[in-house]
């Protein structure tokens, strides 16, 4: 057995990994008609929305490039930056810990809630939390979770799992979620309606005890700010103020990846995100907190500083700035595959473009079907378009099956098909005779077609390609062939 | 090997090729020309869109704005360095509570309060966004949460077009509360509602001669 190479980037835990393969898992949930209908409606509302707040902007551009240039730079000195902040939430009250995967992060944060005493906790929304698998570890130590957005109580309650990184529950229409309501809410009005305006007022009577009595909180972090040592929650609803003001102990859970440099680049970060994610000009509540403020809030404030394979991403210097994403989630909004299959086809925490790239970056290309997500697109762009920091999404998913066909074929003792296919290729496209000898064989390609002149199922791993189309039938001569037979005929 | 030498040690390893990050360009806007006139409209334009109440009036108007907004309130909680002149006329009935070091209202006694009034440190018309910074006559942050409406003072001084620009005038080291509109989600359906778990009903005085 070889040993562990300290400091060597290691792989990631948790909720990060595609169980299955992202066609077969695809194919499942493309079944759900009204998932499909409901996500496009919802994304079609927020795409419209996005591009209006955005275009009124004229400096858009400027901005992402900013936004870009900060997180690279951020990247390229994350080690400065991370001691940076420690030393100034530290010097402000707050204690910082260090969690080099999800199982140490969960053990941290469950010793500091059994510390207060306290049996239950209220969180906000926090992709890293769910990343960890934290509410299933807590319950296992006899601490409740209380998920305190609306989306996140939605699938809380519903037992589901979060299909997007910003409305987990974008997959249920308004008269799903009253239904979830009515089941699941002890309190709930048996008349509720369907209207989202009635479906917030039943969450916020149901919440409201909880806000008011709670003495731990956990959250996440959209921002630390390593020349302050301060932190930033962007929310909409006020339960991340409930959760930010009013118990006596705070604990966030965040990536080492979301620290900026100066506090001065909250003014670009604060402008992108906003306009990207729920398309509007800004979200009802931004908080800001520096440790512990005397006389105002929790006084007893933690960080959870988490690994988790984010130093494995961070390796790779052609997906490295994966890690630059500010978990907008514009990219799925206007991917046409996540549009389609929804985000429980990837498995992951981190679903859509984003997620294609940056779980096989954090957990390894072999890491279970993690290998398939990098397929799972189009390669249209429209995700890099529409990114507020300006990640190559398509160029990363290029390199990552690069990857993955390498890894594979390091398997693999004899060629595999597509090895061979490859060869074939590369020796018919490499001259124009070798070509042309091979354009002999088309009117064999006639043979396979039927009488429809389709062609509806390819051998060996070309299947994979007449999985959900028809190849016409090839012509009786090619157009090589053609060109000379006119040529003469003259 | 604490956790922390390990993270910091994968790091190193992690950018053993040392990329070199190019200077950030900051070529976006952070400064801009707007007329007071102009700020106030596209002011009033964000905030309404948010579903915000918002009125355009004098210094000595004050008074008479807050009583007639918060005619419905049994009682309101203000922040103890709020210039108590802007409650002289609210009905003799209505509770007027400081909420001040030393006498701090517990949360359950914020539930039982229907209002909150503040002034605010400084405003971006752009984005029709409030920010709080916990001076005294802003308060702490637990004020301007739990009770349902929260009435806040924008002095006309106090507004900026750009984010950019409203950076100097914070201490970032302070809680910091950015307010733009009445609490709302977009989670069903991904459209907008208001009125969650913040206050449901913001109303704001923009202030001219304060």
């Amino acid at each position: 057995m070889t040993q562990v190479f300290l400091g060597m980037p290691a792989a990631g835990h948790g909720n990060l990994f595609e169980e299955e393969p992202f066609p077969q898992a695809a194919h499942r949930e493309l079944g759900n008609t009204q998932m499909r209908k409901n996500l496009r409606h919802a994304t079609h509302t927020i795409r419209d929305k996005r591009v209006k707040v955005v275009g009124e902007l004229p400096d858009w551009e400027e901005l992402r490039d900013a936004g870009s240039a900060i997180k690279n730079n951020a990247m390229a000195n994350v080690e400065e930056l991370l001691l940076q902040f420690e030393k100034n939430f530290t010097a402000r009250g707050g204690t910082v810990h260090w969690a080099r995967d999800a199982t140490e992060a969960n053990k941290i944060v469950t010793e500091l809630v059994k510390e207060t005493g306290s049996t239950e906790v209220v969180k906000v929304k926090s992709m890293a939390t769910q990343e960890i698998g934290l509410n299933e570890y807590l319950e296992t130590q006899g601490i409740e979770a209380f998920e305190t957005d609306l989306a996140e109580l939605i699938v809380q309650l519903g037992n589901d799992k979060p299909s997007h990184i910003l409305v987990p529950a974008i997959h249920k229409n308004r008269t799903e979620v009253r239904d979830i309501f009515l089941k699941e809410m002890p309190s709930v009005d048996p008349e509720l309606t369907d209207e989202p305006a009635k479906l917030a007022e039943a969450a916020r009577s149901h919440l409201r005890k909880k806000f008011l009595a709670a003495k731990v909180a956990i959250s996440g972090a959209n921002f630390a700010l390593a020349d302050t040592g301060t932190l930033g929650v962007v929310e909409s609803e006020g339960n991340g103020r409930m959760c930010l003001t009013l118990p006596e102990t705070l604990i966030t859970v965040m990536g080492i990846e979301k620290v900026l440099p100066k506090w001065e680049d909250l003014e670009v970060f604060m402008q992108l995100l906003p306009r990207s994610s729920t398309g509007e000009r800004m979200n009802p509540y931004t908080s800001l907190w520096t440790g512990a403020s005397a006389d105002d809030g929790p006084q007893d404030v933690h960080i959870v500083l988490l690994d988790n394979g984010r130093t494995r991403a961070l390796s790779d210097r052609f997906g490295r700035t994966a890690l630059n994403c500010i978990r907008c989630s514009a990219c799925m909004n206007v991917c046409p595959v996540y549009e389609r299959t929804g985000g429980h086809a990837y498995g992951s925490t981190y679903p859509g473009p984003i997620g294609a790239i940056l779980s096989p970056l954090m957990t390894g290309i072999e890491a279970e079907d993690n290998g398939s997500l990098p397929y799972a697109s189009s390669l249209c762009g429209a995700c890099y378009d529409a990114c507020p920091v300006k990640i190559n999404i398509p160029e990363i998913l290029v390199h990552l099956r690069g990857e993955d066909v390498d890894a594979k074929r390091e398997t693999h003792k004899i060629p595999t098909q597509m090895d061979l296919m490859m060869k074939g290729g590369s020796w018919a496209l490499g001259k124009g005779k070798n070509l042309g000898l091979l354009e002999k064989a088309l009117p064999l390609g006639r043979l396979m077609a039927g009488k429809d002149k389709k062609i509806k199922k390819l051998p060996g791993i070309a299947a994979g390609w007449t999985q959900s189309r028809d190849i016409p039938a090839p012509p009786n001569k090619s157009f090589r062939d053609w060109w000379s037979d006119e040529k003469e005929s003259k | 090997m604490s956790a922390k030498e390990e993270i910091l040690g994968r790091i190193r390893s992690a950018l053993s090729d040392a990329p070199v990050a190019e200077e950030t360009p900051r070529e976006y806007r952070t400064s801009s020309q707007m007329s007071e006139e102009e700020l106030i409209e596209m002011l009033v334009d964000r905030l309404v869109d948010y579903k915000a109440g918002v009125e355009v009036i004098d210094n000595a108007q004050i008074p008479e704005l807050v009583a007639a907004k918060l005619k419905d309130a049994n009682s309101v909680v203000f922040p103890h360095g709020l210039d108590q002149r802007w409650l002289a006329d609210l009905p003799q009935g209505v509770a007027q509570i400081a909420d001040a070091p030393g006498s701090r209202l517990t949360v359950a006694e914020l539930d039982e309060t229907s209002a909150v009034v503040t002034s605010s440190q400084v405003t971006i018309a752009e984005s029709g966004t409030i920010i709080l910074d916990g001076e005294p006559n802003q308060g702490r942050r637990a004020i301007s949460l739990v009770p349902d409406h929260h009435l806040c003072i924008v002095p006309v001084s106090s507004i900026v077009q750009l984010l950019p620009e409203a950076m100097p005038r914070l201490t970032i080291t302070r809680p910091l509360t950015w307010i733009s509109g009445p609490s709302a989600t977009s989670d069903i359906e991904l459209e907008r509602v208001e009125g969650v778990h913040g206050p449901r009903t913001l109303d704001v005085l923009l202030v001219r001669g304060l």
